[in-house]
C-alpha cells in the first residue's frame, strides 16, 4: 500500500543531509563544547558553525542566536522573561487567539501572576490587523508575541507591518515563527522582529532542539538556571549533534526555499482544487492566498474528523484534525471556533500538511482516498442526506 | 489505540444503514458535541427483533459501538434489548480508551430510544 505522510506541521522527516552532519557530533566528537580542551573544541566549532548557519538563515547577528531545547522553550523564555523583567513598566501583554499551547497556556499562567493579557480575535481568515495590535497597546503593554503562521490553518499573520507598529508604539515584538521557518522567507531585521522562536524538526531538522532569536541590547533571564551556556542566556549542556542538525537543516531549507515553494504551492493547490471538485459541501479553513504553502485544511460537512484520519491511515495516508475526538477534549479545536466555525462544522475537519518528499501521485491518490472516505462517512452519517 | 475489534467494526460496520420497515426509531446525541447515533428496529408480532440498522456521526468508536450494539440485539427480544449495558459493549469490542466510554453509552441509550419509540407506536395502535 502507498504511504502517503501529510502530517508534516506535526513532525517532518529527518533529512539524509542532515542526518550525515550529524553523525560525527554522535560519535567521535563528543566532547563538551565548554571544555578547553581539543575534544570540546571540536564540539563548539560545529555549535558554532550552526549558529553561522541560523543568523544568516534569519539575517541577524551570530550572538543574536540562543539554541534552547525547544519551540515551546523559547516561547517560555519570551513571555516569562519579559514578563520578569519588565514587570516595573508594566505588566500588560497582546496575543492572538489562535497561538499554539506553547504562548496561549504560557499567557494563561502569567494571568494567575498578575499579568493582564489581551487575546486579539481573529478574523474568518485567521488574520488579526496592525491597527488591531495599535488599538489594543496601552501604556502598561510590554510585549506583543503574534504567530507568524498558524499550524493549523496555514494562515500568515502581517508580521512587518505589526512589528512597525509595536516599534512606534515602543513595544518588544515576539513571534512565534515555528511553522513559518524553512517555509517561507523571514528576515528579522527588515522585519523588524526582536524575537522569534523556532524548532528544526519542523523543517526536517532533528527533535529536541530549537532556537531562540533575541534582538542585541535586548537580555533575557535564562529560562533554566545553571551554568554559563549561551553566554549565561541558556543553562544546560548543549545538544551539540542537535544543534549542527538544526544549522544543517535551516541551510538546506533556506537553500531550495524558492524552488520548493512554487513546487509545493503547485501540489497544495491541486490538492485544494480536487477537494473542492470531487467533494461537495466542503469549505477551507484559513486564508485562500496568505496561506503557507504546504497547508490544507478542510471542514468537511455531516462527517467526523477522527474518522476520517482512522479512515485515511487504513489507506496509508497521515493527516491530522482539529475534531474533539483527536483532542481528548469535548470542544473542537478552539483556532477554527475561532475563525467563526460552528462546532459541528469544526468537528469535520481535516489538516493536510505537505512536505518535502510530496509528489503529484501522493496528491491524486489523497485526493482519491478522501472522496471514497467522505462518500463512506456520509453514507453512515444520519445527518447526511443525499 | 484501538483494539482491532473497534478497527474491524469500524471498516466493516454491520447493520449500517435505514430500515424503511422500521417499527422503532431512536436518536441520541448531538452534533455540537461530534456524536449523534440513530437507531432502528423492526420487531416482530412475537416481540422479536427481526432486523436493525443505524447511522452514526462520530468517531471511530462512535461508529464501532453502534455497530456491535446492532449485532447484540438483533433476534433479541425487546425486553432482553433493554438489558443491554454499555459495559457488555465494551466488552464485545475488547475495550476502549477511558476517553471512549461515552460512545458505548451512547449506543446503549440508542438501543432504549429505539425500544421506547417502539413501545409507545404500540401504545398507540392499541389505543387506535
Amino acid at each position: 500500500m502507498r504511504q502517503v505522510y501529510l502530517d508534516n506541521a506535526a513532525t517532518t522527516a529527518l533529512s539524509p543531509q542532515v542526518l550525515e552532519a550529524m553523525m560525527p557530533y554522535l560519535t567521535e566528537v563528543y566532547g563538551n563544547p565548554s571544555s578547553v580542551h581539543a575534544f570540546g573544541q571540536a564540539a563548539k566549532a560545529g555549535m558554532d558553525k550552526a549558529r553561522d548557519q541560523v543568523a544568516k538563515a534569519l539575517n541577524c547577528d551570530p550572538a543574536e542566536v540562543i539554541f534552547t531545547g525547544c519551540g515551546t522553550e523559547s516561547d517560555n523564555t519570551v513571555l516569562l522573561g519579559v514578563a520578569e523583567k519588565y514587570k516595573e513598566k508594566g505588566r500588560h501583554i497582546i496575543t492572538t487567539n489562535i497561538e499554539h499551547h506553547a504562548i496561549l497556556h504560557t499567557c494563561e499562567y502569567l494571568e494567575k501572576q498578575g499579568c493582564d493579557v489581551t487575546y486579539l480575535p481573529v478574523d474568518e481568515y485567521g488574520l488579526v490587523t496592525p491597527e488591531q495590535v495599535r488599538e489594543a497597546i496601552r501604556p502598561d503593554t510590554i510585549l506583543v508575541s503574534i504567530m507568524f503562521a498558524n499550524n493549523e490553518i496555514g494562515t500568515i499573520m502581517p508580521i512587518p507591518e505589526i512589528a512597525a507598529v509595536c516599534h512606534e508604539k515602543g513595544v518588544l515584538f515576539h513571534t512565534d515563527a515555528v511553522q513559518a521557518i524553512g517555509h517561507i522567507p523571514v528576515d528579522v531585521k527588515a522585519m523588524g522582529i526582536d524575537m522569534l522562536s523556532l524548532s528544526a524538526h519542523k523543517f526536517h531538522g532533528p527533535k529536541g532542539v530549537g532556537v531562540l532569536y533575541c534582538r542585541k541590547g535586548l537580555r533575557l533571564p535564562s529560562f533554566i538556571k545553571g551554568g554559563a551556556q549561551e553566554k549565561g542566556r541558556r543553562a544546560g549542556t548543549e545538544n551539540v549533534a542537535g544543534i549542527v542538525g538544526l544549522g544543517a537543516a535551516i541551510e538546506l531549507a533556506c537553500s531550495h526555499m524558492e524552488e520548493n515553494t512554487v513546487r509545493m504551492t503547485a501540489l497544495r493547490d491541486r490538492l485544494m482544487q480536487g477537494i473542492a471538485a470531487n467533494i461537495p459541501e466542503v469549505k477551507l479553513n484559513g486564508h485562500p492566498t496568505k496561506r503557507l504553502p504546504n497547508n490544507v485544511n478542510y471542514s468537511i460537512r455531516y462527517i467526523e474528523g477522527e474518522s476520517i484520519l482512522l479512515m485515511l491511515d487504513m489507506n496509508g495516508i497521515a493527516a491530522s484534525s482539529g475534531s474533539a475526538c483527536t483532542s481528548g477534549s469535548l470542544d473542537p479545536s478552539p483556532v477554527l471556533l475561532a475563525l467563526g466555525l460552528t462546532h459541528e462544522i469544526a468537528h469535520g475537519s481535516v489538516r493536510l500538511t505537505l512536505g518535502d518528499d510530496t509528489t503529484e501521485e501522493d496528491i491524486d491518490y489523497t485526493i482519491d482516498v478522501l472522496t471514497k472516505t467522505t462518500q463512506r462517512l456520509r453514507a453512515m452519517s444520519p445527518l447526511y442526506k443525499a | 489505540m484501538y483494539t482491532e475489534k473497534v478497527l474491524d467494526h469500524f471498516s466493516n460496520p454491520r447493520n449500517m444503514g435505514e430500515i424503511k420497515d422500521a417499527n422503532g426509531v431512536g436518536m441520541v446525541g448531538n452534533a455540537k458535541c461530534g456524536d449523534i447515533m440513530q437507531m432502528f428496529i423492526k420487531v416482530n408480532d412475537d416481540g422479536i427483533i427481526e432486523d436493525v440498522g443505524f447511522k452514526t456521526f462520530g468517531c471511530g468508536a462512535a461508529i464501532a459501538t453502534s455497530s456491535m450494539a446492532t449485532e447484540m440485539i438483533k433476534g433479541k427480544t425487546v425486553e432482553e434489548a433493554l438489558k443491554l449495558s454499555n459495559a457488555a459493549v465494551v466488552e464485545a469490542l475488547q475495550g476502549l480508551p477511558p476517553q471512549k466510554i461515552h460512545c458505548s453509552v451512547l449506543a446503549e441509550e440508542a438501543v432504549k430510544a429505539a425500544v421506547e419509540d417502539y413501545e409507545k407506536r404500540k401504545a398507540e395502535k392499541a389505543e387506535a
